[in-house]
C-alpha cells in the first residue's frame, strides 16, 4: 500500500514512532517513573518484579494501587478488584484510539497486541500527531511508539532501583508533580473540538467532590457522570449554533 | 492469598500478572472492540472521547488533590495553587505545554522552600 503521496513505508512510520521516545512527554513519562522507582524500592518489592509489573501493566496508577495493596497484604482478589476498577478508564481511551488509528483492513489481532501500550502518555501523545501519519501506517507508527517507551522504562526501573531510593522528599514530590501538570496542559493543547475541554473542566471539579461522597469509585462516576454532562453540553452548544446558522440564510 | 502468602520465588509473578496484568488488559481489549464498532464521525465516539476524557481528568485531580509519596508532605493549597497559576499562564501565553509545566515547577519548588523555612 504504498501511494506515490506518501512514499515511506511502515518500517520508516515504526522508526518515526520510536524517535517519539526523544519527545516532551516520553521526557515527562521517564521522570514520573524514576518517581515511581523510589516508590518501589522503599516499598521492599524486589527489582525484578518491579520491572516485569513495569511492562505487564503499563499503567502508572494501577502499578502504584498494586504496590499498595501488596504492601497492605490485601488478598488476590481484593487487589484485582482495585485495580480493575482504576483501569476502566482504559476502555474508553482505547475505544476513542482505535478509530483514529485502524483502517478498514487493519486486523483485529493487531490493535489487540496494540492495545497493552496504551496508557495516558502514549495515548495523548498518538492523539496528537497520528493526523501528520498516512492512515495505513497508524498502528504501526503506534506500536514503535509504545513499545520503545515501555522498554525504556523498564530500563529505568531495573537501573533506577539501586539509585533512587533515597531520592530527597523535595525532589521525589516534584517528580510526582510532573505528571498531572504535563497531562492537562499537553491534552488542552491537543484538542480538537470543545467536548474535550468542557470534559476536561468538569472532570477535574467533579473528582475532589465524587472523593467526599465515594472514595472507592471517584474516578469512575466522574468519568461517567461527567463525561456525559460534558457531551450534554457540547450538544446544546452544536444545537444552538446549527439553529443559528440555519435562521441566518435567507 | 496475599502478595506474602506463598514463600515461592513464582509466586510474586502470579500476583503481578492476575491483579495487575489481567486486571488492566481485560479493558483496553474491550476497548478494541467497542472501537471497532465506532464510526469516526459519529455521536456515540464523541461522547465515548468525553467520558474518556472526564476519567483522565479525575486522575489528574486525585493525583494534585489526594497524592501518594512524598508530594503528599506538600500542603494542599501549594499543590493546588500552583498547578493553577500555572495552568492559567498556559492559557494565557497561548497554550504551549512547556510554558505551563515549567511555571508549575518553579511556583511548587519555591513554595515547599520557603514554607520549609
Amino acid at each position: 500500500m504504498i501511494s506515490p503521496a506518501n512514499p515511506a513505508g511502515g518500517f520508516y512510520w515504526f522508526v518515526r514512532g520510536m524517535r517519539g521516545i526523544l519527545s516532551l512527554p516520553a521526557f515527562i513519562l521517564f521522570c514520573s517513573f524514576v518517581g515511581f522507582t523510589g516508590f518501589v524500592s522503599q516499598s521492599g518489592i524486589g527489582r525484578a518484579e518491579a520491572v516485569f509489573m513495569t511492562g505487564s501493566i503499563w499503567a502508572l496508577p494501577a502499578m502504584v494501587l498494586l504496590v499498595t495493596s501488596a504492601l497492605g497484604n490485601a488478598a488476590l482478589p481484593a487487589a484485582f478488584l482495585t485495580v480493575t476498577l482504576s483501569s476502566i478508564r482504559l476502555m474508553p481511551m482505547v475505544a476513542a484510539l482505535v478509530p483514529e488509528i485502524r483502517t478498514k483492513k487493519t486486523p483485529t489481532w493487531a490493535l489487540l497486541l496494540v492495545s497493552h501500550f496504551v496508557a495516558v502518555t502514549a495515548w495523548v501523545f498518538t492523539m496528537e500527531r497520528v493526523d501528520k501519519v498516512p492512515p495505513e501506517h497508524r498502528v504501526l507508527f503506534f506500536a514503535g511508539f509504545g513499545i520503545t517507551l515501555t522498554s525504556c522504562n523498564m530500563l529505568i526501573v531495573g537501573f533506577g532501583y539501586s539509585f533512587v531510593g533515597d531520592l530527597p522528599p523535595l525532589v521525589a514530590g516534584t517528580l510526582f508533580f510532573l505528571t498531572p501538570i504535563y497531562f492537562v496542559t499537553s491534552i488542552w493543547a491537543s484538542a480538537k473540538d470543545i467536548a474535550v475541554y468542557l470534559a476536561m473542566i468538569v472532570g477535574l471539579v467533579l473528582a475532589p467532590l465524587f472523593h467526599q461522597v465515594a472514595p472507592e469509585f471517584d474516578i469512575l462516576y466522574t468519568g461517567i457522570l461527567g463525561g456525559t454532562l460534558a457531551f450534554a453540553i457540547e450538544r446544546l452548544i452544536r444545537a444552538r449554533q446549527a439553529k443559528k446558522t440555519a435562521g441566518s440564510e435567507p | 492469598m496475599s502478595w506474602n502468602a506463598i514463600d515461592a520465588w513464582w509466586w510474586p509473578y502470579v500476583f503481578i500478572i492476575i491483579a495487575g496484568w489481567i486486571a488492566t488488559d481485560i479493558w483496553r481489549w474491550l476497548g478494541v472492540l467497542v472501537g471497532n464498532r465506532l464510526r469516526d464521525d459519529s455521536a456515540l465516539l464523541i461522547w465515548v472521547r468525553c467520558v474518556a476524557t472526564a476519567l483522565v481528568a479525575a486522575v489528574i485531580a486525585k493525583l494534585i488533590v489526594y497524592p501518594n509519596g512524598s508530594l503528599a508532605d506538600f500542603p494542599l493549597w501549594l499543590r493546588v495553587g500552583a498547578a493553577t497559576a500555572g495552568f492559567g499562564l498556559f492559557l494565557a501565553t497561548g497554550t504551549r505545554p512547556w510554558i505551563g509545566i515549567a511555571a508549575s515547577i518553579i511556583l511548587l519548588v519555591a513554595g515547599r522552600l520557603l514554607t520549609i523555612g
